[in-house]
This record gives structure tokens, C-alpha cells and sequence, in this order.
């Protein structure tokens, strides 16, 4: 036992818990967990705004299953974090914030740079704690990473009063696991209930596999994959699903919901059985709820109870971790293959057939262009460049969903996009965090004009750090999404979308010391892109592309997912184009 | 519908704030809310009546039993639960009505805990309806001023859940 300060105490603690980087910004208060850092080996990032160490902690988080870590300091530092820790919240990935408070005597007192992070943050987290005595430092640290990546992962923040820090106390590394009393994770399902989801399984004639982001919390993918062939169903992905499957696999539809592919929302529409695996049967999946699937009858697999039931009634719900509810069903349903009998055999290899034939004959198009690059055009580029190998992490708005459409992905936690809460702004931190974790992967930042700007100051990060992200801005000098739903439905009365006086690229990050240019030319385009790849260091490249594109397939909000626009109207091509 | 939710729940800083965070984020007016510590001084029992709509009433337990602080969160809003709530009830009676006023009170087993020149003040414990016929009842005697206690509900013998089904178990019966 030694003594340590409070400051000393969380940083062994976060060590202790496997924290190999935490990405942060000083302040006042957390001045005595810096000044341990000065003469430390745990490795701290420093990002040039607190929601970027929050997103760049998701980076981490999502490209490894480990809990990524972030630190700011007490009022604006921890009101900055905010909107980090709701979108980890939203897409159930685990994150450890810490925050430092003011001392104790000072709480409540209208403080410098105090607020009531505690507060603020309860709803902006999984759990949250307020340590005010340097005895439970030690321990709510580790209850807070056990807590993150535990059950439905998601954020827990720590708020550090100044006093705790500077206080001291004995220290040793090991912790004895408290009790969680109310913290009770899911059982595996029980016997009657993996035959009763079997039998359901084998009863179905058009069977679909709808699976989302529980299964790459779980590590369920090769699970997964083993399902899906022993079912011999089609399977398609939520967006926070892709990777789970190889795009590539001849089950794998595509995405399904708001720009989801033609085939996986007919397929979902006509299936007979729809078995929802870590999903939670999103507005943006579902469109309108009572024409999702109308004539399925409903198996849900999801590790949070409050999800079964919660928007489309289950007929069947099992509670559990996908990997282990996967492997009983597998089992079960290698043992069980010959209560298919003949007759459904063939009728489930008509519809698997059938739904392969729509794959077919309704890809994603668009109309390609020697004019202007089209943005589909700049993803399929990236998808050759990526292979289906690299980390790809997105902002939001329409090219996310472009690239959600063209991009493969081989593997599970390649592709990082802010899916639930939608934040503008993540994907280029995420890629600093996703850089961390994997240095040897290919990281690509896809991202918007707009949502660029609201990452910008973190060019400063990637430069300082030397991190060889590759930047690539899809840039309609427009509010994308925006924009398309003023087109669509708000009569083409294009309110405050209009983003241009974009910065020159090469110039913006010559002047962060970085490399960079802008293409607009399709004929310039692979030269670009080979000049950004093969560029050592980090690269900015501004792409000029078609201003005026919507993406298609799209569910208008609120409306059934089979009744989606495919392409734009004739008329409506026509009056964009005399713009 | 009003919903009654019984919770037991470790007895820690913000887990009040938690749970009534599941209510109001959802927009649910809170009617009424207890909380005291149980035997064992590191939980709590807290008590909630709440205007919660029928197809929400499921969704909600679930929401609140997710919660780290929540050990236990049941539903007994159509269960025969014994409901019991205390008032205290300041009436500015005159002197010439207060014998009148006694024997009513008592047929509500209400009693007089404080008497001055301008007021008495009684207490009484009960069902909510039959504290809110007690109340009607004063009225009539003059001003009055009162405090409630909200209800405290507590499941019979045979209702009692524990120990608490496992997730799995609550979640397979209900699908």
C-alpha cells in the first residue's frame, strides 16, 4: 500500500482498467490530474475541443469493444462532453468520462467554472457518479468500466470533486468488486425458450434476419453468419449493423429503413418471420410501425429487457447477449434440421431466391456523370480503395448514407457512424480515436462540408499527432439532408442550407501543417485520391461533387417502408437542374 | 390511467433524481412520491403514483428497473395492494362547532395533534379516497390548510415478488 493523491489514485485506476490512451482537454480543476500525467506513461491525446474527446473516445471504443476514455474539466469542459455521451448512449457504446468538479466547500456556490455536471449528465448517460471522498475514488472507477462495457454497453461519467483529487489516501491495485446490487445483467435464455424460438425459427416459410449493433457488441458476427446459412435466410443490417456480416456474403441484403435498399425493405414487408437480432426497431428502420413487416410474426433477440415490446410488439422475446443466445440457437438448430421438412425447404430457398433476385435487379443507381463528381461515384472509389478492409467513420446526412449504401465492410467495427443520436461532427474525431486503437488500419473520415466545420479544430489534433487519417470531404457546399427534405416536402424552399465559402482545402491544411487539395473535375478524381493514399501523414481532400443529389432509395418519415421513392421524378430532376 | 409503482432501490446519492428522470424526460406528471429508508438503511422504498398512459405502464418498469440504483421496480396498480396515505389537516373552526367537529373526525379515526384559539389541527391516515371524503367533510367547518404525504403502497403477502425474477423469466412471460 501506498499513499497517493486522489489525482495519482484515478490515474492508476483508469491504468488498472486497461485505459491505454484517454483523450482530453485541461482546466482548473483537473490542473493535479495533468500534473501527474507531466511524468506518466498512460497516454493522453490532446483534442482541441471536449465533444471531440468524447467522439474520439467512441472511436476508440468502437473499433476495439473496449471502453475508450475521456476527460475534460469541471463546467464548460463537462457541458461540452455532452452531446458525446448521448450519442454513446444512443448507440449503446462504451465510453469512461471523467470530469473534475470544484471542492466540495465550493459546490453550490455559483463557483468559477462550476456546474452540475452530476446533474447535467444523468440523462446523458448510462449511470453516473459524484465522488466527494477519496476512499470510493478507487472503486467507482471500477465499477464505472464495469458498468460501461458490461450488458447494453454505453457511457458512465465520473465527476471528481478538486478536494478528492488533491486529498490522500492508500492505494492498492487491488479492488475488491462491490456489489452492484441493482446492476443485473442478462441470464442466458432458458432451455424451453431457445426450443420455442427454435420451433418458430423452422415454422417460417420467409424467414429475415434483421440484426443491428448488439451483435458487434457481442462479437456475435461468425454466429451470426453460422445463423443466417443454417436458416438459409436473407439478413439485413441496421446502420449500426454493417461489418456484422461480410458485405459480401450471398445471405447479406443491404441496409434496410429510411435509405435502405429496395430489396431488404420488400424483403422485410413480405417476410413471414422477422427475427430482430441487438436491434431496437428504430423510426428510421421501421418507417410507419403498423406497415413494418405486416404479415411477421416477430422473434426479438436483445441483451436490454425495456427493448422487447418496446415500438413492435415481440411474439417471441429472448433476453440475452446475442453471442450466447446465437450459439444455443445454432446448436439447436443443427440438431433440429430435419423438422424442415421438404416442402418448406423449398419454399424457403423461393423466397431466399427471391429476395436475391430483387438484390439483383435493384442495386443502388445513380446516374453517372463525365460533368461533375457524382457522390456515389466518390464512394464506390473509396469502397476499391477501402477493399471492405478499412475503418470508415462517418458524420451525418446524406453522404453517410451513400456511403452506408456503396461501401463494403469484411469485417465488423470497421464502420463508425453516429446512427442514433445523428450528430454532425463525429466522424472526423472518431477517426483520430479509431487511429489510436488500430494504428495499422487505413482510417478514412467520410464527412460532409457541414459537418467538417464543426470538426474542424481537430485538424490541430491530427496534426500534432502526426495521424495519418485520410480526410475526405464530400462537399455539396450544402446542408445535404436538409436540404433534400426541403426539396421533397417543404416545396424547394431551400431555408439556410447554403453552406458555401468553404475554406481552400490545400491552403486550410497547409496552414495546420498538413498535406491537402481539392478535385471537382471526375477526370481528376482517381489521381486525387491515389495522391491522398499514398501520402505518408495525414491528407485533407475537399471533393467537389454534385450539388444537387438526393439519396434514393427513401421512406419518407412516417411512411411505409414499401412504399419508398426510388428515384427522383421526372419533373422534379428537371426543376433542379434549371436552378 | 394513474400507475402505482413500488421500487426498492439503494439508498444513494441521485437515485431519486434518476428515477424521476425516467418519468419526466417521458413527460409523466409525478401525482405523488415517497421515499424513506427500509430496514437494512442502505435501501429505500420509494413509492410513486403517476399519470401514465395503458400501452406505457410496461415500458416504464422496465425503463426504471435498467437502472443501476434499482434493485426492484413493481407494478401494483391492479393489484389489491394496501394503499395508505397521511394528512394534516389545519382547520380555522369556531369554538361553538369544535365538539361537532370531534365527533365527525372520529368517525374517520381522525385526531386532534395541535388546538389553538383560531385552529385545530388533526391528523389522519388512510386510503386516499377516504382521506379525500375527510377533507370534504372539514371543509365545511371553516378555512383549512393541509398537507398530504402522497401514497404509500405496500403489495400483501402473497403479491410479494421476491426474490426478483430474472430478466429472462420477466421478459419470456410477458412476450
Amino acid at each position: 500500500m501506498a499513499m497517493l493523491s486522489g489525482a495519482q489514485i484515478l490515474i492508476e485506476s483508469l491504468v488498472r482498467e486497461g485505459a491505454e490512451a484517454v483523450f482530453g482537454y485541461p482546466g482548473g480543476v483537473t490542473l493535479p490530474i495533468y500534473d501527474v500525467l507531466y511524468s506518466h506513461p498512460l497516454r493522453h491525446v490532446l483534442v482541441r475541443h471536449e465533444q471531440n474527446a468524447a467522439f474520439a473516445a467512441q472511436g476508440y471504443a468502437r473499433a476495439t469493444g473496449k471502453a475508450g476514455v475521456c476527460m475534460a474539466t469541471s463546467g464548460p469542459g463537462a457541458t461540452n462532453l455532452t452531446t458525446g455521451l448521448v450519442d454513446a448512449l444512443m448507440d449503446s457504446i462504451p465510453v469512461v468520462a471523467i470530469t473534475g468538479q470544484v471542492p466540495q466547500a465550493l459546490i453550490g456556490r455559483d463557483a468559477f467554472q462550476e456546474a452540475d455536471t452530476f446533474g447535467i449528465s444523468r440523462s446523458a448517460t448510462k449511470h453516473n457518479y459524484l465522488v466527494k471522498d477519496i476512499s470510493e475514488l478507487s472503486q467507482t472507477v471500477h465499477e464505472a468500466f464495469h458498468i460501461a462495457v458490461s450488458g447494453r454497453p454505453g457511457p458512465v461519467l465520473v465527476d471528481v470533486t478538486k478536494d478528492v483529487l488533491l486529498s490522500k489516501a492508500d492505494y492498492s491495485d487491488e479492488q475488491a468488486m462491490m456489489p452492484l446490487r441493482g446492476y443485473r445483467l442478462a441470464d442466458e435464455p432458458d432451455a424451453d425458450a431457445v426450443e420455442r424460438a427454435v420451433e418458430f425459427l423452422w415454422r417460417a416459410e420467409r424467414p429475415y434476419i434483421y440484426a443491428g449493433g448488439g451483435v458487434i457488441s457481442s462479437s456475435a458476427s461468425a454466429e451470426l453468419v453460422r445463423f443466417s446459412e443454417l436458416l438459409e435466410a436473407p439478413l439485413a443490417h441496421t446502420v449500426m449493423g454493417l461489418g456484422a456480416m461480410p458485405t459480401g456474403h450471398p445471405n447479406f441484403i443491404s441496409m434496410l429503413g429510411m435509405h435502405g435498399s429496395y430489396a431488404a425493405n420488400m424483403g422485410v414487408t413480405e417476410c413471414d418471420a422477422l427475427i430482430g437480432l441487438g436491434v431496437r426497431f428504430d423510426d428510421r428502420v421501421t418507417g410507419r410501425l403498423d406497415k413494418f413487416a405486416p404479415g411477421a410474426k416477430v422473434l426479438h433477440v436483445d441483451i436490454d429487457p425495456a427493448e422487447i415490446n418496446k415500438n413492435r410488439r415481440a411474439d417471441l422475446g429472448l433476453v440475452g447477449d446475442a453471442k450466447p443466445v446465437l450459439r444455443l440457437l445454432n446448436e439447436r438448430l443443427s440438431e433440429t434440421r430435419a423438422t424442415l421438412g421438404r416442402e418448406r425447404r423449398e419454399a424457403r430457398l423461393a423466397w431466399m431466391e427471391h429476395v436475391r433476385e430483387m438484390k439483383r435487379d435493384h442495386p443502388y443507381v445513380y446516374e453517372e456523370s463525365t460533368d461533375e463528381i457524382k457522390p456515389q461515384a466518390l464512394m464506390r472509389k473509396l469502397d476499391q480503395i477501402s477493399g471492405g478492409e478499412a475503418i470508415v467513420t462517418v458524420d451525418v446526412g446524406q453522404h453517410q448514407m451513400w456511403a452506408a449504401q456503396h461501401l463494403r465492410f469484411n469485417h465488423p467495427r470497421l464502420w463508425q457512424s453516429s446512427s442514433g443520436l445523428g450528430s454532425m461532427g463525429f466522424g472526423l474525431p472518431a477517426a483520430m480515436g479509431a487511429k489510436f486503437a488500430c494504428p495499422d488500419k487505413t482510417v478514412i473520415a467520410i464527412v460532409g462540408d457541414g459537418g467538417f466545420m464543426m470538426s474542424l479544430p481537430e485538424l490541430g489534433t491530427i496534426a500534432a499527432n502526426q495521424l495519418p487519417v485520410k480526410v475526405i470531404v464530400m462537399n455539396n457546399n450544402t446542408l445535404g439532408m436538409v436540404r433534400q427534405w426541403q426539396q421533397l416536402f417543404y416545396g424547394k424552399r431551400y431555408s439556410e442550407v447554403d453552406v458555401a465559402s468553404f475554406p481552400d482545402a490545400a491552403l486550410l491544411a497547409a496552414a495546420f501543417g498538413i498535406a491537402g487539395g481539392s478535385v471537382a473535375d471526375p477526370a481528376d478524381l482517381d489521381e486525387a485520391l491515389a495522391h491522398a493514399f499514398d501520402e505518408p501523414g495525414p491528407y485533407l481532400l475537399n471533393v467537389q461533387v454534385t450539388p444537387e443529389e438526393c439519396v434514393y432509395p427513401m421512406v419518407p418519415a412516417g411512411g411505409a417502408v414499401d412504399e419508398m421513392i426510388l428515384q427522383p421524378e421526372p419533373e422534379a430532376a428537371e426543376a433542379v437542374a434549371g436552378d | 390511467m394513474q400507475q402505482l409503482i413500488s421500487l426498492l432501490v439503494e439508498n444513494k446519492p441521485g437515485a431519486l433524481m434518476r428515477v424521476a428522470g425516467v418519468l419526466t424526460s417521458r413527460g409523466y406528471n409525478i401525482e405523488s412520491l415517497t421515499v424513506a429508508k427500509t430496514i437494512d438503511p442502505t435501501l429505500s422504498i420509494m413509492t410513486i403514483v403517476a399519470e401514465v398512459g395503458d400501452d406505457g405502464r410496461d415500458l416504464l418498469i422496465k425503463q426504471i428497473s435498467r437502472l443501476v440504483n434499482v434493485i426492484k421496480a413493481v407494478d401494483l396498480t391492479d393489484s389489491r395492494a394496501v394503499r395508505r396515505e397521511l394528512v394534516l389537516i389545519k382547520i380555522y373552526v369556531e369554538e361553538a362547532r369544535r365538539a361537532a367537529l370531534l365527533t365527525e373526525a372520529e368517525i374517520f379515526r381522525a385526531r386532534v395533534v395541535d388546538a389553538s384559539p383560531e385552529a385545530y389541527t388533526v391528523e389522519a391516515t388512510g386510503s386516499p379516497d377516504k382521506l379525500n371524503a375527510l377533507i370534504a367533510l372539514l371543509r365545511s367547518y371553516g378555512p383549512i390548510e393541509m398537507v398530504r404525504s402522497g401514497a404509500m403502497a405496500m403489495a400483501r403477502a402473497k403479491q410479494n415478488k421476491l426474490p426478483v425474477p430474472s430478466y429472462t423469466e420477466a421478459a419470456l412471460s410477458e412476450g
